[in-house]
C-alpha cells in the first residue's frame, strides 16, 4: 500500500480494490448504533485546510473520529499566498506536534505533493483536493457508490460532464475509473477540456445527448457561473441548455443508470432540482459513503505505521468485530 | 598593471598559442612572443580561450531586492561563469526607467569591478506598459543604455511597441521583447500541453509567445528598427524567426541555457526551482532551439539569470516566483548541449555568447576578436573536466539553480576583464 494518497494515478488496481473493500466494511458500521472503532487510537490526524470546504473537512473529521484518532482542525485559509505563515512553516509546526496523518486541502495544485516529498513532515499525506489537480478520496467515494449500484466497474460506461479543465474531481475520477476497468467518457464544451486530453485514459465528447443513452452512470461536475466572464461559455443559460442535466435528458439514460454529483451543486446550472432529487440520484448517498471511504483510507495509510497506538489487525478486524468496542478503554501508546 | 602570459591555450578551441596581456589589452597572440619581463604566467595548456562572454539578459536585483542578489554578488557569479559583461534587466525596485537608476546600476558595476554592467532601460514607465519611459535620457546618461526591455512583462500594446521601436532609432537602440501575450497566459504556471492538464497547473501556451514574436517582427519591419526577442522557447518561435531572417527582416533572438537543456516534465515534481518564465517546454522544443542556435536563427545564448531568495522557491508551485540561476552554469550547459553534441564549435560558442550579444548591445570593447589590439576581455575554459553542481557553492546570493546535483562538463579557469583577472584557478581572483 502506498504511504501517501496524492493522486488516484498512484493506485494500482489492487490498492484501489483494497480501499473500496475496506470501505465496504466501514460502511456497515454506519448502520450500527455505535459507529466507532479503536483502530487509530493514539494517532493524530490533522485536517489542514487552506481552502474553505466544510463538507470535505467534516467528512474527514467524522472518519478520523470514528477510528478513534485525535483530530486537529487547522484552518489556514490563504495564508501562504497572502504571505502569512508559509506552507513550510505550517508543515514544520505540524511535524513538531506529531501529526501521523495530514489531510490537506489547498488551492495550489501540488501542495500535498510538496508536503509529502519536501521532508518537512513525516506523517502520511492525504490529498483532500489540491487546486485544479486531484481529489482522490472524492473519486474513491464516487467509485464506491457506483460499485454498490452497478455491481462492479469493469466494462461499465461512466460519463463525466462539465468543467473538466478546472476540476480536480474529474482528473481523479478518470484515472481511478480507468484503473478499475470502466469505460469513461468526458463530455464538456471544448473550452472546458484541457489541452492534450487525447493522452487521458478516456474518450471525450462535446455532445451530451449522444453520450447519455450508453451511460451506466453520469456524473455532473460543478460549473462556476463566473467562468463565463472568462469566455469559457457564452452564458449560464446556454451552458445549461447544452450541458445541463434535466429530466428530459435524464430520460435518455438506460433504466438502471444513476446520477452522481460531487457537490456542492448549482441547481439549475449543471443539474436541475428534479434530477438532483430524483430516484436515480445517489448524491446524498455519496456523502454517506464519503465517510466510509475516508475511514478506509485513513485506516490503511495510518494503522500500519511504526508508532501504532494499538495493535491493529488487518482489514478483517477493521469491520464488524470491533465495532462495539468502547474506545474509552485506553491502550498503551 | 601586471602583465600576463597565457601559454599554450587553444584559441577558440583550435590552434594552440600564447597570449600576452598588458595594460588592459591583448598585446600579442602567437608563438615565441616578446614577453614583458615581469609577466605572470598562466598555464593555458588544455584550455580553450574565448573572448569574454557577454550576457544580454541578467537580473542583478539591485536596487530593491538585495536579499536575492546585488550587483556585487551577481557580477562575481558572472565572472565565475566567464562573463566580462552583463546587461542588468530593468525590473528592479525602483524600476530602471530613469537616467538616475541606470546610472546607479552602472556605477555599482564599475565599483564592484568583476564584470562590466550595462543597464537595460525599461521601455515603459514602471514596466506598466502604458507610457514610454525616458528612453533618450537613459541613452544619453553615463550608462549609455542601448537595450530597452520591460522583461518580465510583455510590451503587449501594439501601438506602444511600434512607437518604442521607432523611437529608439534615434540612438540606435534595440527593443528586447519579452514575448508573452498577457491575456493568453493569465495565471499561467507551466507549458500548456498534456502534462499541464494532468498536473492541474494553468497552461502557458506556445502560441502566446509565437503570436507576439510574429506581430513584433512585422511591426519592426514596418518601422525599420531593431527588435530583439528575449528567451525564445518554442519550436514555432524558431520557425517564425527563421522565416523572418530568410526574408531579410531585422530581428535577433536569444535562447537561455535552461531552454537548451531542461524540459517540462520536471514540473511533475512540483518543485518550484523548475518554475520559470517562459516555462520549460517539450523535448521537440528543446531540439528546435538547439538547431536554431546552431544554424544562426537564434543569435545568442542569454542566461536570464534570475535569483530568488529561498522562501520564494520553498513553497507551493503557484505561489513561487518565476526564474532560475544561470550565470555560473551557462557555458557548461552550452558545452553539454551544443559542443559535446557536435552541433557547434568553440568558435560558434564565442560568436553566440560574446561577439553577437556585444553587437546587439552596441558594446565597443566587448566581443572583440582574440587578436592583438583587442581589449583583454577573455576567458579560459577547461572543457575536459566535469563537475557536479552544488547550489551552496554559488557566488550568487540565491540558490535557485535547476542543475542541483547534475554533472556538467567544463569549468571556467580564468576570466580577464580588461587585462585584470577576475577569476584565476577557477576561483575569484580577489
Amino acid at each position: 500500500m502506498i504511504r501517501h494518497l496524492l493522486s488516484t494515478g498512484d493506485l494500482s488496481r489492487d490498492d484501489a480494490n483494497l480501499i473500496l473493500d475496506t470501505a465496504e466494511e466501514m460502511r456497515s458500521l454506519a448502520d450500527r448504533p455505535i459507529k466507532k472503532l479503536p483502530a487509530l487510537r493514539g494517532r493524530t490526524v490533522v485536517n489542514l485546510f487552506f481552502e474553505d470546504s466544510t463538507r470535505t473537512r467534516i467528512s474527514f473529521e467524522a472518519a478520523a473520529k470514528r477510528l478513534s484518532a485525535d483530530v486537529i482542525n487547522f484552518s489556514a485559509k490563504g495564508s501562504s499566498v497572502s504571505k502569512g505563515e508559509s506552507l513550510k512553516d505550517t508543515a514544520l509546526t505540524l511535524q513538531a506536534m506529531g501529526a501521523d496523518g495530514v489531510v490537506c486541502r489547498h488551492n495550489a495544485s501540488g501542495a500535498p505533493h510538496l508536503l509529502a516529498n519536501s521532508g518537512w513532515l513525516h506523517g502520511s499525506v492525504i490529498n483532500a483536493g489540491d487546486g485544479t489537480h486531484e481529489h482522490p478520496t472524492q473519486a474513491l467515494l464516487d467509485a464506491f457508490t457506483m460499485r454498490r449500484h452497478l455491481g462492479g466497474l469493469d466494462g461499465r460506461r461512466i460519463t463525466i460532464v462539465g468543467d473538466v479543465l478546472h476540476s480536480r474531481v474529474a482528473r481523479s475520477n478518470v484515472l481511478l475509473l480507468a484503473t478499475l476497468g470502466a469505460e469513461v467518457t468526458v463530455v464538456a464544451p471544448p473550452t472546458l477540456l484541457p489541452v492534450g486530453m487525447s493522452a487521458w485514459p478516456c474518450e471525450t465528447s462535446y455532445d451530451l445527448d449522444a453520450a447519455l443513452p450508453k451511460s451506466d452512470a453520469v456524473m455532473m461536475l460543478r460549473v462556476q457561473r463566473e467562468r463565463m466572464n472568462d469566455a469559457f461559455f457564452p452564458s449560464a443559460r446556454e451552458y445549461s441548455r447544452r450541458y445541463g442535466l434535466d429530466v428530459h435528458r435524464m430520460a435518455q439514460l438506460p433504466d438502471d443508470a444513476i446520477v452522481l454529483h460531487p457537490g456542492p451543486m448549482n441547481r439549475g446550472m449543471e443539474i436541475t432540482a428534479d434530477v438532483a432529487d430524483s430516484t436515480r440520484s445517489v448524491i446524498v448517498e455519496q456523502v454517506t459513503n464519503g465517510v466510509a471511504v475516508r475511514m478506509a483510507v485513513l485506516y490503511l495509510l495510518l494503522s500500519g505505521t511504526d508508532n501504532a497506538g494499538t495493535d491493529n489487525a488487518g482489514t478483517d478486524n477493521a469491520g464488524t468485530d470491533n465495532a462495539g468496542t468502547d474506545n474509552s478503554e485506553a491502550s498503551p501508546a | 598593471m601586471t602583465a600576463y602570459l597565457i601559454t599554450g591555450a587553444k584559441i577558440l578551441g583550435a590552434d594552440r598559442a600564447d597570449i600576452v596581456v598588458d595594460d588592459g589589452t591583448i598585446v600579442a597572440i602567437g608563438n615565441d612572443l616578446d614577453v614583458p619581463q615581469d609577466a605572470e604566467r598562466v598555464d593555458g595548456s588544455g584550455l580553450v580561450a574565448l573572448p569574454g562572454l557577454v550576457d544580454l539578459h541578467t537580473h542583478l536585483r539591485e536596487p530593491g531586492r538585495e536579499d536575492a542578489e546585488t550587483v556585487l554578488t551577481g557580477t562575481r557569479a558572472a565572472a565565475l561563469g566567464g562573463f566580462t559583461g552583463v546587461h542588468a534587466m530593468a525590473n528592479t525596485d525602483p524600476v530602471a526607467d530613469t537616467a538616475g537608476v541606470v546610472e546607479q546600476v552602472w556605477r555599482l558595476g564599475r565599483e564592484a569591478g568583476y564584470c562590466d554592467v550595462y543597464p537595460v532601460g525599461a521601455v515603459t514607465v514602471g514596466l506598466k506598459g502604458a507610457q514610454l519611459a525616458e528612453l533618450g535620457a537613459m541613452a544619453d546618461s553615463a550608462a549609455r543604455v542601448r537595450v530597452f526591455s520591460d522583461d518580465g512583462l510583455c510590451v503587449a500594446d501594439a501601438a506602444l511597441m511600434r512607437r518604442a521601436l521607432e523611437y529608439v532609432k534615434a540612438f540606435d537602440g534595440v527593443i528586447a521583447q519579452h514575448a508573452q501575450e498577457p491575456r493568453l497566459t493569465q495565471g499561467a504556471q507551466m507549458n500548456e500541453g498534456e502534462l499541464s492538464g494532468v498536473l492541474g497547473l494553468a497552461g502557458w501556451p506556445s502560441v502566446a509567445e509565437e503570436s507576439i514574436i510574429a506581430r513584433d517582427i512585422l511591426l519592426n519591419a514596418h518601422v525599420d528598427s531593431r527588435l530583439h526577442i528575449c528567451h525564445l522557447s518554442t519550436k514555432g518561435s524558431v520557425e517564425i524567426v527563421r522565416l523572418a531572417k530568410k526574408r531579410g527582416l531585422n530581428v535577433t533572438a536569444e535562447v537561455t541555457p535552461h531552454h537548451l537543456l531542461l524540459t517540462e516534465d520536471l514540473a511533475s515534481t512540483y518543485n518550484p526551482v523548475f518554475k520559470v518564465n517562459p516555462p520549460l517546454r517539450t523535448k521537440a522544443d528543446v531540439e528546435a532551439v538547439r538547431e536554431g542556435l546552431a544554424d544562426g536563427t537564434i543569435d545568442i545564448v542569454a542566461t536570464d539569470h534570475a535569483p530568488h531568495p529561498v522562501e520564494d522557491k520553498d513553497c507551493e508551485w503557484s505561489a513561487a516566483a518565476f526564474g532560475m540561476l544561470g550565470l555560473e552554469t551557462a557555458l557548461s550547459v552550452v558545452q553539454h548541449t551544443m559542443v559535446d553534441t557536435g552541433m557547434m564549435s568553440w568558435a560558434d560558442v564565442a560568436d553566440r555568447l560574446s561577439v553577437r550579444p556585444a553587437q546587439i548591445g552596441q558594446l565597443a570593447d566587448q566581443g572583440q576578436p582574440l587578436a592583438a589590439g583587442s581589449p583583454a576581455n577573455l576567458v579560459l575554459v577547461d572543457p575536459a573536466v566535469t563537475r557536479t553542481v552544488v547550489p551552496s557553492e554559488s557566488a550568487s546570493l540565491s540558490r535557485n539553480t535547476p542543475y542541483d546535483g547534475m554533472e556538467l562538463p567544463g569549468r571556467v579557469v580564468a576570466t580577464f576583464l580588461r587585462g585584470t583577472p577576475t577569476v584565476l584557478g577557477g576561483r575569484l581572483a580577489r
